[in-house]
């Protein structure tokens, strides 16, 4: 237990102190993080679905306040969460049959127990319910009460009854712990392989002699781009810089790397450009429940301007970066002020930060906002890992992902 | 590793002001409240200095600068500390010159010649901003306990190091480019770090960024951050650049701009705040007025009371109805303590803080509570119902108010500042611009006393020598050759030799017990034909012997005068044993009659002898 409340501290300090960036790597380090504090849980006899949630929404919930602007913790601790959900929903549904059979055996030593069928009866009853009707989260929740109830007061009842029982259940909690952690691995491996799946894409988007107007840097852009050229596209593409940060030079390097014609061009000088642009293709920040994207500042400009010259306007994102939440003023609460410095130099600016002169507080302010918010009616075309999506159809999506339950991370208050 | 060593008394308390937890200011907060140290987040300076290390054993510290404004106003107005002035090695970047009161050179540098010949490349610079982040290896602070009498980091440790080149220590530099680094050391520099803070150039560490246990505050438009429970009236205007606590309430059209109001604060209606620090669970009570101040914990203002700039609240005072606290005051709860010893006052002076020193005021508000219930009832200095004294402030202090305060600089004495820059600009374009007159002078005059000493000492020597010949009886040869390897190793010219073996002779015909003056020309011819020979071999030239003539009168006036009245007596004995030439003797008198009427006593008085040799040489003529 030790080591993972150091893990999760020193998580928790990195995530403060902006040394992680970039949801990829972030949604990577917090599904391993969870991962391992999973292993690690001590599960108890009863309840063991709801004990794990407990525990990863105590830390998701902390990680979350660490860096609230990085969507991208949250949606994979919901994810994990609704991964639990689930596993737990499938264990129950494939062992419907299990404890009325156990009943039966079990009955031929304990006649003398009255109340004993009773209770048998109603745990079959709970799992014939259960059985019945379509999984839903109520449902689960509900069978989860039940099933405790029904554990607790077999176990108070019988001591031989109980070492069965124990053994079963330590054997399904194991299982249950088995599985998350198995599917676990599995979302990591799909957070690590989102680039290749969205990179496959590529051909069908980008034809011959097209030109492609980007922004900034990312990852996912650049395997998209590359593996078009790879796959014999001849295509052209325009970088814009993306101040103040500069990624698009990063960029450009790397695609002149791999033989493509690029052209960098100031991030003013992109409404100029797009008439020549048959597609912008941008990587995102996050992706909200209703289409809008948060990404790296400049690309509302950029998606105005495809919008006015009828440009399609394509936003790569990995399946992590799809949040569930809808945007309430994002620009302002999902933004993230930065530094001054990557603006101006502190020390020849130093003079206009004096407080102590006129007024009494400088009058030089620097605005280094991380993020734009581009809303959904200026997105044509999502591309995820798993195809491309109308951003009017993220909403499904999400609820195919994570659970309603999950939403609100925050725990209420303990008064 | 961090060797930070309490100075004066008074920057300690200064310290302790800066070590109260105040969210937004979470610089000061994370750094001094819990003495939890922040870890160095400057890997490559770290870096650096370890791969120097393992290069040069010597290399005992690398010191982080940052560029500034080369311009001394900004320095002034925002941390309210002097120029500084450092050489550095640009190849290496080692630090070879450190100087922080530069304000006094007006401008100029002294570097010794010794200096510019052993260094080729030295870059002096005066943009460089020191962030008194310092990298040492554990030699530093062996230095320390070594060197007990080290008080400030800088002027006595940093100089001493590089003055003394015995150990061979060096100390070594690191530039930081767009990370920040700052140090508080007074309120000036509390305000601008602070302001710094809430406009994000110490992104991470910003008030909307979790970091210490206490919730994150939400970062609003125009730099507005709020945490959470906040009590805000309808009416009430919060202004740009300005954060305020948790659980704080505030009151029906106050306006607040500016500030920083801690945790639980209330603040009453009609109420308004620019430019203050308030901490927490401070009561503002209606119709109050606060410019440019700083409120401690637990500070309640009853209504109507108004702060003007530069007004300092120590913990838990209490400024009563409708009374104004003048601008510049430091209230505390404790009196102003009467007594002071003087080596505490110079420090103070020293320091330029403006806080009155004392042992242990503002640690601890709560402590302190038992003993001034007693004094509160007699102290009526903060208005009706008030608790608190005023501190006066020691007039040099009082006209360094304005420079450490956290309010803004006043116009006039800006444009003094201002003023005053200017005039020590234009002072290098008059003088050579390299090497400014001053230091030129300060050198020349140093040379002079040196050399005196080293005649003094020489003299004495010399004497030594000769009396120790005198009494053991050692041939004149031997008392030659002495002499003459003293003249080397002190490194005198001949004349020198000669003044001070007459000078030790006289010295001896004159401590020899004697009755009389006729006695004491017995003796003194004694002496002289006993010991003359000495003489010769350093009388050269008639210089050397005028420097003798002189060396005597000058005796006469000083420490033997007893010869004053036998001048001429003495001066013809020394003509007659031929130690003396008259050439020497006529050159003299003609060197001493453009002289002072006090000049000539001697002249006067060896006037007829004078005559005598005039006429003499006339006749051989």
């Amino acid at each position: 237990m030790l080591d993972t409340h150091a893990l999760v501290h020193d998580f928790l300090n990195k995530l403060k102190r902006r040394k992680i960036e970039g949801s990829k790597g972030t949604a990577k380090l917090t599904a391993e993080l969870l991962r391992t504090v999973i292993s690690q849980q001590r599960i108890p006899n009863t309840n063991q679905a709801g004990a794990l949630v407990d525990a990863i929404k105590a830390i998701g919930e902390q990680l979350v306040a660490a860096n609230p602007v990085e969507l991208a913790v949250g949606n994979v601790v919901r994810r994990v969460l609704h991964i639990i959900r689930e596993e737990d929903l499938s264990l129950m549904t494939s062992a419907i049959g299990g404890p009325s059979l156990s009943v039966i055996s079990d009955d031929e030593n304990d006649v003398d127990r009255d109340d004993y069928p009773v209770l048998s009866a109603a745990a079959v009853a709970a799992s014939a319910r259960n059985a019945l009707r379509a999984p839903s989260l109520q449902t689960l929740l509900e069978d989860m009460s039940h099933s405790a109830a029904v554990h607790h007061s077999s176990s108070s009842v019988d001591d031989s009854e109980e070492k069965t029982k124990s053994t079963d259940k330590n054997s399904r909690s194991r299982k249950l712990k088995h599985n998350v952690i198995e599917t676990v691995n599995e979302l990591i491996q799909d957070i690590a392989a989102c680039h290749e799946q969205i990179a496959e894409q590529a051909v069908e988007h980008i034809h011959h002699n097209e030109i492609i107007l980007t922004l900034g840097s990312s990852r996912t852009v650049i395997e998209f781009l590359c593996a078009a050229k790879e796959k014999k596209r001849s295509f052209r593409v325009f970088v814009a810089e993306g101040a103040p940060r500069y990624e698009g030079h990063i960029l450009a390097k790397e695609l002149i790397g791999r033989g493509l014609q690029t052209t960098v061009i100031t991030d003013s000088a992109v409404f100029a450009m797009i008439s020549r642009v048959n597609m912008v293709i941008v990587g995102a920040h996050a992706v909200m429940a209703n289409g809008g994207v948060i990404a790296p500042v400049g690309l509302n400009m950029v998606a105005l301007a495809a919008q006015r010259h009828a440009v399609p306007f394509v936003v790569l994102a990995g399946i992590h970066k799809l949040c569930p939440l809808y945007p309430h003023k994002p620009e302002v609460l999902l933004n993230e002020l930065r530094a001054p410095s990557e603006l101006l130099d502190f020390g020849e600016f130093s003079n206009c930060m004096d407080s102590s002169t006129g007024t009494g507080f400088p009058l030089l302010h620097v605005a280094n906002p991380a993020f734009d918010y581009v809303p959904p009616k200026l997105v044509s075309l999502f591309i995820t890992d798993n195809g491309g999506h109308n951003p009017s159809y993220m909403y499904r999506l999400i609820a195919d992902y994570y659970s309603a339950d999950d939403l609100v991370l925050q725990r209420k208050p303990a008064s | 590793m961090v060797a930070k060593k309490g100075g004066s008394k008074a920057e300690d308390a200064v310290e302790d002001l800066a070590r109260v937890p105040l969210q937004a200011i979470l610089l000061a907060d994370s750094f001094t409240t819990k003495f939890r140290p922040i870890t160095l987040e400057c890997p490559k300076a770290l870096h650096e200095h370890k791969d120097r290390r393992r290069k040069d054993n010597n290399a005992v510290m690398t010191m982080v600068i940052k560029q500034s404004k080369p311009s001394q106003v900004t320095r002034q107005t925002r941390l309210g500390t002097d120029e500084l002035i450092m050489a550095i090695d640009p190849g290496t970047k080692q630090l070879l010159y450190y100087e922080d009161k530069a304000d006094d050179l007006k401008g100029t540098v002294t570097l010794d010649k010794a200096f510019l010949a052993e260094n080729p490349s030295i870059s002096l610079q005066n943009d460089k901003q020191d962030c008194y982040i310092d990298i040492c290896t554990p030699e530093v602070l062996s230095l320390f306990t070594d060197n007990f009498d080290y008080q400030h980091l800088r002027r006595h440790f940093v100089k001493g190091l590089l003055l003394d080149d015995i150990m061979g220590y060096k100390i070594f530099t690191h530039e930081i480019h767009s990370s920040y680094a700052a140090r508080i050391d007074n309120f000036r520099s509390y305000d601008s770090i602070s302001k710094d803070i809430i406009q994000r150039w110490t992104y991470p560490l910003v008030p909307d960024v979790q970091f210490s246990i206490n919730s994150a505050a939400r970062l609003e438009r125009h730099g507005i951050y709020r945490a959470s429970d906040i009590a805000q009236s309808r009416s009430a205007q919060v202004g740009p650049f300005t954060y305020i606590g948790k659980g704080s309430t505030i009151g029906n059209n106050t306006v607040i701009s500016n500030s920083v109001v801690g945790d639980g604060c209330k603040i009453g209606s009609n109420v308004s705040v620019d430019g203050c620090y308030i901490w927490h669970n401070v009561t503002i009570e209606d119709g109050c007025k606060l410019r440019h101040s700083i409120l401690c914990d637990g500070v309640i203002m009853k209504s109507g009371a108004i702060l003007e700039p530069g007004v300092v609240l120590s913990f838990k005072v209490v400024v009563g109805q409708e009374f104004v606290v003048p601008a510049y005051s430091k209230v505390s709860l404790l009196p102003q303590p009467v007594k002071q010893d003087s080596d505490e006052e110079l420090e103070y002076a020293d320091s330029n803080s403006g806080i009155i020193s004392t042992t242990n005021t503002l640690e601890n508000g709560d402590s302190t509570n038992d003993l001034s219930e007693i004094q509160y009832s007699a102290s009526s200095d903060i208005g009706n119902g008030g608790r608190g004294f005023i501190w006066s402030i020691s007039e040099i202090a009082r006209e360094e108010d304005w420079r450490h305060s956290v309010a803004p600089i006043p116009a006039q004495k800006l444009i003094e500042l201002t003023q005053a820059v200017y005039d020590d600009l234009e002072f290098p374009d008059q003088d050579d611009p390299l090497l400014p007159l001053a230091d030129e002078r300060e050198s020349a005059t140093e040379s002079e006393d040196d050399t005196r000493d080293e005649s003094q000492y020489f003299e004495r020597e010399v004497e030594a020598t000769f009396l120790r010949a005198v009494h053991e009886n050692v041939k004149e040869d031997h008392i030659i050759l002495e002499v003459n390897s003293l003249r080397l190793s002190h490194n005198m010219a001949l004349e020198n030799c000669a003044s001070a073996l007459f000078y030790s002779m006289m010295k001896l015909a004159l401590d020899t017990p004697h009755h009389s003056a006729t006695d004491l020309v017995k003796n003194t011819n004694d002496v002289i034909s006993r010991w003359g020979k000495l003489l010769k071999p350093y009388l050269q030239g008639i210089d050397d012997e005028i420097e003798v003539i002189l060396k005597f009168e000058e005796m006469c006036l000083e420490s033997g005068k007893e010869y004053a009245p036998l001048f001429v007596q003495v001066l013809h004995l020394l003509y007659d044993k031929d130690i003396i030439q008259e050439e020497a003797i006529l050159n003299w008198a003609n060197e001493k009659e453009d002289a002072d009427e006090s000049d000539k006593v001697f002249v006067k008085q060896s006037e007829k002898f004078i005559q005598w040799l005039n006429e003499a040489s006339e006749e051989e003529d």
